[in-house]
């Protein structure tokens, strides 16, 4: 199916060159051919117009022919993106030289970060040992004024294509003091999400669009712009900032692009001030319909699931606010190093009024006999079907299945995430190594875990549940099962 | 814009009259370089374009004339104050609130340190703190003051502070001078944090990062005239009050005007409790992180006003504002600045043997055997033959003459040492002149005029 989107898209592409220049469509549609190929041999003839790779666009023509796990839409766009370019590059009649094209290594698509002006796509797969990749990076950082933050420590060599940051070396060192280039608001989000004060896929995303307010807010339009392409452009280096301080995640990345549209969709002879007005309307209306609401109504299915004396297990990043006590059901609450967020979520429901038991993760296939049913929080929920979210969830979910223990996933639909991963490893995050460090009696074993050369510390914090292992998917559109997720996608985009 | 940054240099260095009845305290040489010059350029040096500096007409037309001071590539925004010295820190920053738009860096002239900026910073933005300063572990000074008979006072003010586990959060802030007994320490505050170090060992930096809201709060209340005295001790303990409770305020819209006439109290509470809007508040409900735990409160047990301290471990961090401070200050000088010892006009004979710890001024001229060890020379000096100077500080235009022996000696501006005199400890005043052949130890020499003042 996407290699005939993809044919379609070629095909009409040429048929609208073939109308402007003959010889530049041959040229054009030789040059697609040989990107198509997925080149062996990096030299594309000169006269062609140079292929995008030409500013800080990462290996795009790395495209990877294997599309098992390539979301459509993404080739879709870069060929607009690349057609754009083209056209432009066109009209200057400038013809640089043929960047040689570095043959990719076996991950796929780098970081894309450049090509689409409106959309803001995630980068699906890090890839930090690559070298190329790394330095294209790096000159995108640079260009945009913002300090590349280095990594940290021996690397696990299965996810050594991962960025690993330390806490005690803050991107703020490298930044002036008053900071001219990032807004303060933006610095200060930066802070706290490597900090980890804003933790949680909601918190992250409801501070993101709160600092994006203060953004909007401060912003006045130079004198030859527009609103609506000038804006984008000035969140691009905040957003390249709050991925330096630790990555986005996937609803970050779904209300980014609904900004990045909104803003873009303003008409040109709206006066600056109403414009302002109405996207900061519009950033309300989204946490409230998005995150609030939701919230709500999620809170409203579940407890119809939840029945008198049941008795239910919460890995804690579970959005589960809102329980009334209709019910009488007690929680077992379960936790895991070295983040125990589980405290935090024990503390508020005790608050509630509910009975909770706390145990580590390590003793769930103990107290499994024990529980009727299992909630799981998602931070994200994917498009084949997967769910991804706190590292230790897919062993709940597995172990519960064990003991055919019906398990449900709370989800906002505004998590829903178009990217498709079958395994933990391809795309994760990996937190600061020194957190898995404890002191018990005075003694600091691991202190010096850097000099022990085969030693090396992971600190994983993703990982994905299979589908099989979910039996419903509770979101604000109703109690979906996991497989339906793809057509909740395809409504929304149908919507938008 | 973030922080402005705000330069307080109308300090009367009181406790070194010796040295500042003629130098006001701003431009007196440390390393050769005017003292404010040195938290000018921590500040330049961090990122900051502007500076607003509170000090007095004199200052201001000695730092117009001071060739180190047009280094400074900031933009100085000079406000003077009356020189009476009736206005203190926080006076001074209530009369430049209406300069002030945004968050406040408070620094004192008289700080001389190497710290990362960012950690106060930081600690500022990330709580989103109503303040938060920077304290170091004091050093004991090693070198013999000159004129200090008899050991040092060891029952100086001592401060008492006390933080939270984490070593961030300021929790008590107490001068032994306000406390009678003992030290007593509010329940509420016990409950909320069982753990709290006190120290008392420690050198307040006074540098302290102000939301701009207190300085607002500082326009409404005009009883406060000092930053470290009173508005300090206020705020951290203002953290704790059971006023502090914005989410009821909002409520009560309809009744703050009866609040303002009630009382100035009431309104002033409202502005200065940092009002975190909605948005914030949910992000942090949502948010699984806490600053504590073990009761079931929320993060920062729901109060609004947070202080934070950053305090220095490793590193230089002195306040110049005694003689001893002043001497060691100097001697970690030629550490502090990247420039080389020896300024290039500086004529120096072959025959000099010069310490590499030494510091040599602008168009100084030193003549055969001498021996210069780890001292600092002004601009402008004379040294004539077979000298020895050790340990000393010299200041600018000062003429010593052949043969003598300095020793451990603070020297003013333009003073003359004559011939064969020895000198040890001792702290020439301004314009001085010693004698041929004295012989001086552990004294202080100063103009008749000085000795009126009291």
């Amino acid at each position: 199916k996407e290699e005939k989107q993809r044919l379609r898209k070629e095909k009409k592409q040429q048929k609208k060159n073939k109308e402007k220049n003959d010889e530049k469509t041959s040229h054009e549609g030789e040059k697609k051919k040989n990107k198509k190929k997925k080149e062996e041999q990096p030299a594309v003839p000169a006269p062609a117009p140079p292929p995008p790779a030409a500013a800080a666009v990462p290996v795009p023509a790395s495209e990877a022919p294997a599309p098992a796990d390539k979301p459509a839409k993404s080739k879709a766009d870069l060929k607009a993106e690349r057609r754009a370019r083209q056209e432009a590059e066109r009209a200057s009649k400038g013809k640089k030289g043929d960047v040689g094209q570095p043959a990719p290594t076996g991950k796929l698509k780098a970081p894309p970060s450049e090509l689409q002006p409106v959309v803001k796509r995630l980068p699906e797969h890090v890839q930090v040992d690559n070298p190329e990749v790394v330095k294209k990076l790096a000159k995108k950082l640079e260009r945009q004024q913002i300090p590349l933050r280095s990594d940290y420590g021996y690397k696990v060599s299965l996810f050594s294509h991962l960025h690993q940051y330390s806490r005690k070396a803050p991107l703020t060192q490298q930044l002036g003091i008053p900071s001219t280039v990032i807004h303060p608001a933006i610095v200060r989000l930066g802070l706290q999400y490597s900090q980890g004060i804003v933790a949680g896929s909601n918190a992250r995303s409801v501070a993101l669009l709160h600092a994006f307010q203060q953004v909007i807010r401060d912003y006045t339009t130079p004198p030859n712009e527009e609103l609506s392409r000038d804006l984008v452009n000035k969140l691009k280096p905040y957003i390249s900032f709050l991925n330096q301080c630790r990555p986005l995640s996937a609803s970050m990345g779904n209300a980014i692009k609904y900004i990045k549209k909104e803003i873009s969709n303003i008409p040109s002879q709206c006066k600056e001030e109403e414009a302002k007005i109405k996207l900061l309307n519009c950033i309300e209306r989204y946490i409230n319909e998005k995150i609030v609401l939701a919230a709500k109504a999620i809170a409203k299915y579940s407890i119809e699931k939840i029945s008198d004396g049941d008795v239910i297990l919460f890995p804690p990043n579970c959005s589960f606010n809102a329980f009334e006590k209709k019910r009488k059901f007690r929680v077992i609450v379960v936790d895991s190093r070295p983040r125990l967020e589980g405290r935090e979520a024990l503390r508020r429901l005790v608050q509630k009024g509910i009975s909770c038991t706390y145990v580590l993760i390590s003793a769930v296939s103990y107290i499994l006999p024990e529980v009727s049913k299992v909630f799981l929080g998602a931070h994200a929920l994917l498009a084949n079907g997967y769910v991804m979210s706190r590292v230790g969830t897919s062993q709940i979910a597995l172990v519960a299945k064990a003991f055919n223990v019906p398990v449900l996933v709370c989800c906002e639909t505004y998590k829903f995430c178009e990217r498709v991963q079958t395994d933990s490893f391809v795309s994760n995050e990996l937190d600061d190594p020194d957190d898995l460090i404890v002191t018990r009696k005075g003694k600091t074993q691991l202190e010096h875990w850097q000099k022990v050369p085969s030693l090396g510390l992971l600190n994983l914090v993703y990982d994905v549940t299979p589908p099989d292992f979910v039996d419903l998917v509770i979101t604000d559109l109703g109690m979906i099962p996991c497989t339906s997720v793809p057509v909740v996608l395809r409504v929304k985009n149908v919507d938008q | 814009m973030e922080l402005q940054a705000v330069l307080m240099a109308a300090g009367g260095g009181s406790r070194m009259p010796d040295l500042t009845y003629n130098t006001p305290k701003p431009m007196l040489p440390v390393g050769n370089k005017p003292l404010m010059w040195h938290p000018l350029n921590l500040l330049e040096r961090v990122g900051f374009e502007e500076v607003i500096v509170i000090t007095t007409k004199e200052v201001q037309k000695m730092m117009s004339t001071d060739p180190k001071m047009k280094d400074v590539k900031m933009k100085l925004d000079v406000v003077c104050i009356q020189e009476d010295g009736d206005m203190g820190t926080a006076d001074a920053l209530r009369h430049i609130q209406q300069k002030i738009k945004t968050d406040v860096l408070v620094v004192s002239c008289d700080l001389i340190t190497d710290v990362a900026l960012h950690e106060v910073v930081d600690l500022f933005r990330a709580h989103n703190a109503t303040l938060a300063m920077l304290m170091s572990k004091a050093h004991d000074f090693t070198e013999t003051v000159p004129g200090q008979k008899g050991k040092k006072k060891t029952g100086e003010q001592r401060d008492f502070v006390g933080v939270d586990q984490s070593g961030k959060r300021l929790l008590f802030m107490a001068n032994e001078a306000d406390l009678e007994d003992g030290l007593s320490i509010r329940k509420s505050i016990m409950r909320k944090h069982p753990r709290m170090h006190i120290k008392t060992g420690l050198v307040d930096a006074h540098l302290y990062c102000l939301k701009k809201a207190v300085v607002d709060f500082l326009a409404d209340n005009k009883s406060i005239s000092s930053i470290r005295g009173e508005l300090l001790p206020y705020l951290v303990r203002k953290q704790f009050s059971k006023t502090t409770n914005c989410p009821k305020s909002k409520d009560d819209a309809d009744d703050q005007t009866q609040k303002t006439a009630d009382g100035s109290t009431n309104s002033t509470e409202l502005l200065i409790c940092s009002r975190d809007e909605p948005l914030l508040q949910l992000a942090q409900e949502r948010s699984c992180w806490n600053d504590h735990r073990g009761d079931m409160s929320e993060a920062y047990h729901g109060g609004k006003l947070r202080c934070y301290v950053h305090i220095m471990d490793q590193g230089l961090c002195y306040r110049v504002n005694t003689l001893a401070a002043y001497i060691e200050a100097n001697r970690l000088a030629s550490k502090l600045l990247e420039e080389p010892a020896v300024h290039p006009s500086a004529v120096i004979s072959e025959r000099c043997q010069m310490g590499p710890d030494s510091i040599i001024g602008a168009q100084c001229q030193v003549a055969d055997k001498t021996s210069i060890k780890r001292s600092t020379i002004g601009n402008s000096t004379t040294v004539k033959e077979k000298v020895k100077v050790t340990n000393s500080i010299i200041m600018h235009g000062v003429t010593i003459e052949e043969g003598c022996n300095i020793h451990g000696c603070v020297i003013c501006s333009n003073a003359v040492i004559g011939r064969g005199a020895d000198l040890k400890y001792c702290l020439v005043g301004n314009g001085q002149q010693i004698e041929a052949e004295a012989e001086r130890t552990n004294e202080v020499i100063v103009g008749t005029d000085q000795l009126m003042e009291i």
